[in-house]
């Protein structure tokens, strides 16, 4: 292992720069309001995250009593249950997910883990939550806006999202759903390139790029492909706003509403598609790459063990994210295009399984032998690998064009994509909320209140997304608000939708205990200490806890080792910090 | 940024050239660009997400252009002025590339007299490049005016496909808007230089951070950047 310094701290070299002139707040409201500090900016991303990530649920909510007991509720017509879906996923994918593990554990976790004092430009990185916020609010705005919110799905393809028959088409929905668009793409790139450059440039004495925590390589990787593949997304929205607002015709062709010529003609609604999923496969690696990495790092931990082969750990990380990029048009399979761009697709969507695979039995030759502790954090670690691995395999079905045809637009596919980038992603943000809570608030989140949260939403996760392949391989198409008497419909399937429906109450609701929970260990959890799960990396070394202003007092650590010294033999303890200098006990090498 | 600048006399002088150099520096500690400031390279960053977006906004409109089943209007005969009693093509245009480029020339110098400290001469090209860069502006909006006057709408004009108009407004208003940003900037800049803020060291109104002389240099790596993609305009566009 060429990246453990064998010896103490004279191989490390001196530091490059001096200390960073950090912006130090005088008033309650620059210090936790308008504050510069990358902890407070993470809390307050995390915060509107989840507050947005609410409305997503019950809008779940309103779409399962629809689908689970077609025609009991007046209120929900079929315009409103489009909106619902768009909403949903709109904000799951965009303003819930991006948000919470770049905006929020991305803040909080980079400069702590590389050994900063802060993000490199803590200001733009303040205009970067504020921006977002905006975002979040003009989404939300368009709750109220006449008309509602948008109904064209959360991919928004033209022409139908702009036209009459769509909810919010010709009223106010779309054009505030692309503004904010525009603007969450404005803030995200504004905290991006902070997070970026704190990685590449603001590290510590002795934390080379191979030393990083997984959690931080996940997140840079995932940093730069959202820098590379939001443009495609904002290009799309301002060309959709002005086909909208100004009559032009980049996404419309010549069309027939109602009978009558509309004013459009000559533009093409799949360079919408191409443009859309050209952010949107990346996008779905831009949720999966942090995932990734905390949960490396939460498995290492909580088993007591190194990372099974770190370096292809990295290397999977990156290799995906720039594979990802050139898989895009699998999406498309049913929008008609050249056989030997489906075969060069599927190929290449196929082969991002091997990195994918790479790092799965990673996780699991981690876990071999391991001194495992099933603690909460680890039962989540634990159903992601699971979760992940299910979803996964769905997605080898509708990876290929021949199997893709008959499946898409059904239930399977929203079962498959739930899983893989809606429940596992989510097991590892409630796993590493319970992990890294006791850093953020110096106690730790109630056991009890936590394994009930943990064994409904992992359990109550797969009775509600099991069944969905089962009802979409059966041929429940996704998108309709009520499937009527369709004769190919057996009764199982009704009966199912309504268990699916009764599930997802369920689970909503345990995360209300959850939430009751982060707000109660505020103040009741017991005292956790600086380092409860007696791990290595920098974030748990800090002086104080919850880290101060400037994350690591007078003196910024300087790092000896890499992040995985778990259970190292001949050691006092199971575990040796990063920033502990000297040599390995053991005799190495054998 | 003066806590980003080189330690004097550091090992790293002594580091290996080429390629083995890039390896040295990306496997080390800190930094994995040696010489690069956190402000360069936060821009170089910004800059490579930016040319995605102009990407797609051109690959957009080759997308329309060649996928319409209308004539695409003549773009010598469109930007042609009428001088002299003869329609000269694309003569407007040639003025705006020359004025832009000739800016990036004087933006090079003016970061070239900032790293000598030469506070007048660096303010008063810097104020030259804006004074271009604001021409180049009002060029484009007399071009805009043109067209317009002569039917030109996002949603239409006299020759031929609707996207002809569409793609222009939507192309040179995206990149006339960063030259208008760029000029706010330099502007913003050369005050601050004129003044002498780098050398006092006097703290930024927003960021209350410190400046150097380095932010002339970002502010150029922007601008000749903005130039960058007006010559792929002018290739793509007037051009094809």
């Amino acid at each position: 292992m060429v990246d453990i310094t064998q010896s103490g701290a004279e191989h490390v070299p001196p530091a490059e720069v001096g200390e960073v002139d950090l912006y130090h707040p005088h008033s309650w409201w620059t210090k936790y309001v308008f504050s510069q500090d990358a902890k407070v900016i993470a809390i307050q991303y995390s915060g509107t995250a989840i507050a947005i990530g609410m409305v997503a649920l019950v809008l779940s909510w309103l779409m399962r009593l629809q689908l689970g007991f077609p025609g009991t509720f007046d209120f929900i017509t079929p315009e409103a249950y489009y909106q619902f879906i768009t909403m949903h996923g709109m904000i799951m994918v965009v303003y819930l997910l991006t948000a919470l593990f770049l905006g929020g554990f991305g803040n909080y976790l980079i400069p702590l883990m590389v050994g900063a004092r802060d993000m490199v430009f803590p200001y733009v990185n303040m205009l970067s939550y504020w921006i977002y916020l905006l975002a979040v609010l003009v989404l939300v705005a368009s709750f109220f806006a006449p008309g509602g919110p948008t109904g064209a799905g959360w991919t928004l393809y033209p022409p139908q999202a702009i036209m009459t028959g769509t909810p919010g088409g010709q009223d106010a929905g779309i054009v505030l759903m692309l503004v904010s668009l525009a603007l969450f793409i404005i803030g995200f790139t504004m905290g991006g390139l902070n997070y970026v450059v704190t990685v590449l440039q603001g590290r510590t004495r002795g934390m080379t790029l191979m030393r990083m925590p997984l959690t931080v390589w996940g997140i840079f990787t995932a940093t730069v492909m959202a820098l590379l593949a939001f443009p495609a997304l904002f290009v799309a929205c301002i060309m959709m706003l002005f086909d909208r607002l100004l009559g032009t015709s980049f996404f419309m062709p010549s069309i027939v509403e109602a009978g009558e010529q509309l004013a459009y003609g000559g533009g093409s609604p799949i360079l919408f598609q191409h443009l859309f999923w050209f952010f949107g496969h990346p996008e779905v690696y831009i949720v999966a790459l942090p995932a990734f990495g905390i949960v490396s790092d939460l498995i290492s931990t909580h088993a007591r063990k190194n990372i099974f082969g770190y370096r292809m750990m990295v290397w999977a990380i990156v290799g995906i994210g720039a594979l990802s990029f050139i898989v895009w048009a699998h999406h498309m399979y049913v929008s008609g295009m050249h056989p030997y761009f489906g075969f060069f697709f599927a190929t290449t969507t196929l082969i991002i399984a091997v990195p994918t695979a790479i790092k799965v039995y990673n996780w699991v030759l981690t876990l071999w032998r391991g001194d495992i502790h099933l603690t909460i954090p680890m039962l989540f670690a634990l159903a992601f690998i699971v979760t992940f691995v299910n979803g996964g395999l769905t997605g080898l079905f509708l990876g290929n064009v021949v199997v893709d045809v008959p499946l898409s637009d059904t239930m399977f596919v929203v079962a498959h994509f739930h899983m893989v980038m809606g429940v596992a992603p989510i097991l590892v943000i409630f796993g590493a909320i319970y992990h890294w809570y006791p850093k953020m608030t110096g106690r730790l989140l109630d056991e009890t209140l936590g394994r009930f949260h943990f064994w409904v939403t992992f359990v109550g996760a797969y009775l509600i997304f099991f069944p969905m392949h089962y009802v979409g391989l059966m041929g429940v198409p996704r998108r309709y608000s009520e499937l009527g008497d369709m004769s190919l419909l057996t009764d199982s399937a009704h009966s199912l939708n309504a268990f699916i429906s009764i599930m997802a109450f369920i689970v909503g609701f345990a995360q209300l205990v959850f939430l009751f929970n982060l707000i109660w260990s505020i103040r009741h959890g017991k005292d956790a200490g600086p380092n409860p799960w007696r791990a290595t990396s920098l974030e748990w070394q800090t002086a104080e806890t919850p880290p101060t202003h400037g994350n690591f007092g007078k003196e910024l650590p300087v790092v000896y080792r890499w992040a995985y010294d778990y259970s190292v033999p001949g050691a006092k303890e199971d575990f040796i910090p990063q920033n502990e200098p000297g040599t390995y006990p053991a005799a190495r090498g054998h | 940024m003066a806590e980003t600048t080189m330690t004097a006399g550091s090992p790293l002088d002594a580091r290996p050239d080429g390629l083995q150099g890039v390896v040295a520096d990306w496997s080390s500690d800190q930094r994995a660009f040696k010489n690069v400031s956190w402000g360069k390279a936060m821009m170089w960053i910004f800059l490579l997400s930016d040319t995605f977006i102009f990407g797609c906004f051109l690959l957009s409109y080759m997308t329309a252009r060649m996928s319409t089943r209308v004539p695409w209007p003549n773009a010598s005969e469109v930007f042609a002025l009428h001088i002299g009693g003869a329609n000269v093509p694309l003569i407007l245009i040639a003025i705006m590339t020359f004025v832009l480029i000739s800016s990036s020339g004087t933006m090079a110098m003016a970061v070239m007299f900032g790293y000598r400290r030469d506070r007048r001469k660096t303010a008063a090209l810097m104020l030259l490049t804006a004074v271009l860069g604001a021409t180049f502006v009002g060029m484009q909006a007399f071009e805009w005016t043109k067209l317009i006057s002569e039917g030109v709408r996002p949603w239409g004009n006299p020759w031929g496909a609707a996207q002809f108009g569409s793609s222009f407004f939507m192309i040179t208003g995206f990149h006339g808007t960063h030259v208008t940003i760029g000029v706010i900037f330099l502007i913003i800049v050369a005050r601050k230089v004129w003044r002498g803020d780098y050398d006092t060291g006097a703290r930024g109104f927003f960021t209350s951070r410190r400046g150097n002389y380095e932010s002339i240099e970002i502010m150029g790596l922007y601008w000749h950047f903005v130039d960058l993609v007006w010559v792929f305009i002018f290739a793509f566009f007037y051009l094809w």
